[in-house]
């Protein structure tokens, strides 16, 4: 909640300690992309990869207003939203190689990432797919009175799924802590959302009685302020909340979806990464702040090695024994 | 029905259901009831009547006609420690869950690895002869059965729809729990004391030694009707309740076959893919050489359940047809 008084000394120490913390997220998981597409492309990780590049200030921004064991339900297009909620990058890459190692033990893989320590409810792969969980998961808190909101993450192709009115419905009668979490990144895959979306985004939540907001989905700060927003009044035992974060998918909808010019132009690409990178619209404002640019390549530097690291540790690692094929199907 | 429980009453189908949840929603304060018109109104079958009296309607929750959001919901509330019972009115109202239960209830545990679980249970109905038309009276209890990491309950009785309840509601994984709508009312002996009967046993209904007579809920009382007629025609029959399709008791029913040589699956729900397709093969496979004739499928006919009483009583097993099929089996008919 915003105060009327000045920002303090403290204030802005914590403001720009909040800037680095949300820098390094965004470097990690631009990195960790990186990685995925260059071990897709070596055909070291098998089947899809749908990276979030371009994306990284939404979930970093979002999961900076949450507590470490509030909820998340994320998508195929999740790693972001993973790594920002705290996964560990080298159990990241065992599940996406489909190693024992990994957080699913190899049997969720990139779409399916899942962790109860994180408060990671799992990615989902059917679009709109876990919207009925993340409404369920702030019911369950709400009962429990444990004081835990849920962000449901999904793009905005999943405005296209009826189930996520019903849950928007029942979460606004019932007045649950959850945010619907749009990640409006212009494309249903390689169909532009205009094509598939009519009329105005914001009133189809504001029409079942949400709050419903728009944020700049390339400027983190600008994300993680509405976020807190509209995560303190859930949890707060305001209801359930809209935020549309606008953004742009830099790569295709998957790492073999290169030529992309029947959809969208090179033009526009270029437009959104050259003006529009939320990483370096953070470092440009960091910057501005007179704090020193060498620090932040000094993190850059940092997140490059780590990420080595857990790339390593994750080819190194065995495959599960395949006489774990049947298990875990019943707990 | 063990032999120490004295405090026997004679209650309905429908009330052992309530007392099962009742008594759960006492013992633990997680468990709680959601779905359309199930707090005043009881449910449109009104087996949960007075449930909202004692527990309220945060714990007997009415939801908007949403079935797909309120069965999603209850998935996320089972993934993070409550233990919800979802109600579907109709059991043809599936479709519209289809996706919450198949690709979230049932895999959530599996694809992360065993981390989180999905206890919940979604309640049910299933039966034909009510005149309600072609989208209120299927009986499509297999196509649960065909999802790994789906359980899936089929009480025939009163007891033994008590008993298994409480063990669905118990239950660490996602249990689908299917009524016969037109047994509601069938009343039955049900012990005053507490008890669960397991997923996974099958019962034998009634003894017999000339044929086996496999059925599943609503069928059991034709497979006993069908066997007091072949009685009288000197034939022994025995009468097996799976009483949950998964997991399946397929030791009961194999040494049966074995027993009797002689074996008639009769299921309400369609014959072609359906439940009887599979309880047969296992009979098959694990009772070949002490088979005399093929197992015999019963299912309901292979057409959308019509309206016209004379048409819709057409296509829904009965006991003479079992009657039948039974003395053609033993080369009586």
């Amino acid at each position: 909640m915003s105060t009327a008084t000045f920002p303090t000394q403290t204030d802005a120490a914590a403001e720009s300690e909040r800037s680095l913390r949300m820098y390094r997220r965004m470097v990690m998981i631009r990195r960790f992309e990186e990685h995925v597409n260059d071990l897709y492309t070596r055909a070291l990780m098998p089947g899809l990869a749908h990276l979030y590049i371009g994306e990284e200030a939404v979930a970093v921004g979002v999961c900076e207003a949450l507590r470490p064991d509030d909820y998340i339900t994320s998508t195929h297009r999740g790693h972001g939203h993973c790594v920002a909620k705290g996964a560990a990058l080298d159990r990241m890459f065992a599940e996406l190689l489909g190693k024992e190692a990994g957080y699913c033990k190899g049997k969720g893989g990139s779409m399916h990432i899942a962790d109860p320590a994180t408060g990671n409810l799992g990615a989902n792969a059917i679009v709109a797919g876990s919207a009925g969980i993340a409404t369920g998961a702030a019911l369950a808190a709400k009962r429990l009175g444990n004081g835990r909101v849920c962000v449901c993450f999904f793009g905005e192709g999943a405005l296209g799924q009826g189930v996520l009115y019903e849950v928007m419905n029942m979460a606004a009668l019932w007045k649950l802590p959850v945010v619907y979490l749009c990640e409006n990144n212009l494309y249903n895959e390689y169909t532009h959302y205009s094509d598939t979306t009519a009329g105005d985004i914001l009133t189809r939540a504001t029409g079942f009685g949400l709050r419903a907001e728009s944020v700049d989905g390339q400027d983190v700060r600008a994300v993680y302020a509405m976020a807190q927003q509209l995560v303190d009044r859930a949890r707060e035992g305001a209801g359930p909340s809209f935020l549309m974060a606008n953004t742009y998918r830099f790569l295709g909808h998957h790492v073999g979806d290169v030529s992309r010019d029947y959809y969208r132009s090179k033009q526009e690409e270029q437009n959104w990464k050259g003006e529009r990178d939320p990483i370096q619209v953070l470092r440009e404002w960091v910057v501005s702040q007179g704090f020193p640019a060498a620090n932040l390549d000094e993190i850059q530097e940092e997140v490059r090695s780590e990420m080595e690291k857990a790339v390593a540790f994750a080819i190194a690692a065995p495959y599960p024994p395949v006489n774990q094929v049947d298990q875990d199907v019943y707990a | 029905m063990p032999e120490t429980l004295t405090a026997t009453r004679e209650i309905t189908m429908g009330e052992a259901v309530r007392e099962a949840l009742a008594e759960e929603m006492r013992r633990d304060p997680r468990v709680f009831v959601l779905g359309e018109d199930v707090a005043e109104a009881g449910t449109a079958f009104k087996v949960l009547n007075g449930l909202v009296n004692e527990f309220g309607p945060e714990r007997v929750l009415d939801t908007p006609i949403s079935e797909a959001g309120f069965t999603g919901i209850a998935v996320g509330a089972a993934m993070t420690g409550m233990r919800p019972v979802v109600d579907i009115m109709f059991g043809d109202f599936i479709g519209l869950t289809m996706d919450q239960m198949v690709n979230q209830a049932a895999k959530v545990h599996y694809m992360s690895g065993g981390k989180w679980k999905v206890p919940m249970v979604m309640r049910t109905t299933l039966g034909a002869t009510r005149r309600s038309a072609a989208q209120h009276s299927q009986s499509l209890h297999a196509w649960f059965c065909h999802i790994p990491g789906l359980k899936v309950v089929l009480p025939s009785t009163p007891y033994d729809a008590k008993g298994l309840m409480k063990s669905a509601i118990r239950d660490e994984n996602p249990v689908v729990f299917f009524e016969d709508k037109m047994m509601f009312r069938l009343k039955g002996p049900v012990p005053a004391d507490e008890y669960t009967i397991p997923l996974g046993v099958a019962d034998i209904k009634r003894e017999g030694d000339d044929v086996t007579i496999v059925a599943t809920s609503s069928m059991v009382q034709v497979a006993l009707g069908a066997a007091a007629m072949l009685e009288e025609y000197g034939i022994s029959a025995e009468v097996i309740d799976p009483r949950t399709l998964w997991p399946l008791d397929e030791k009961t029913l194999i040494e049966s076959a074995k027993k009797t040589s002689r074996v008639i699956v009769v299921d309400e729900g369609y014959g072609r893919y359906g439940a009887t397709a599979e309880l047969a093969s296992v009979i098959a496979e694990g009772a070949f050489f002490d088979l005399e004739a093929p197992v015999k499928r019963i299912g309901a006919m292979h057409v959308p359940i019509p309206f016209s009483p004379p048409l819709e009583d057409a296509t829904v097993p009965t006991e003479k047809a079992v009657f039948e099929a039974a003395r053609v089996l033993l080369g009586k008919n």
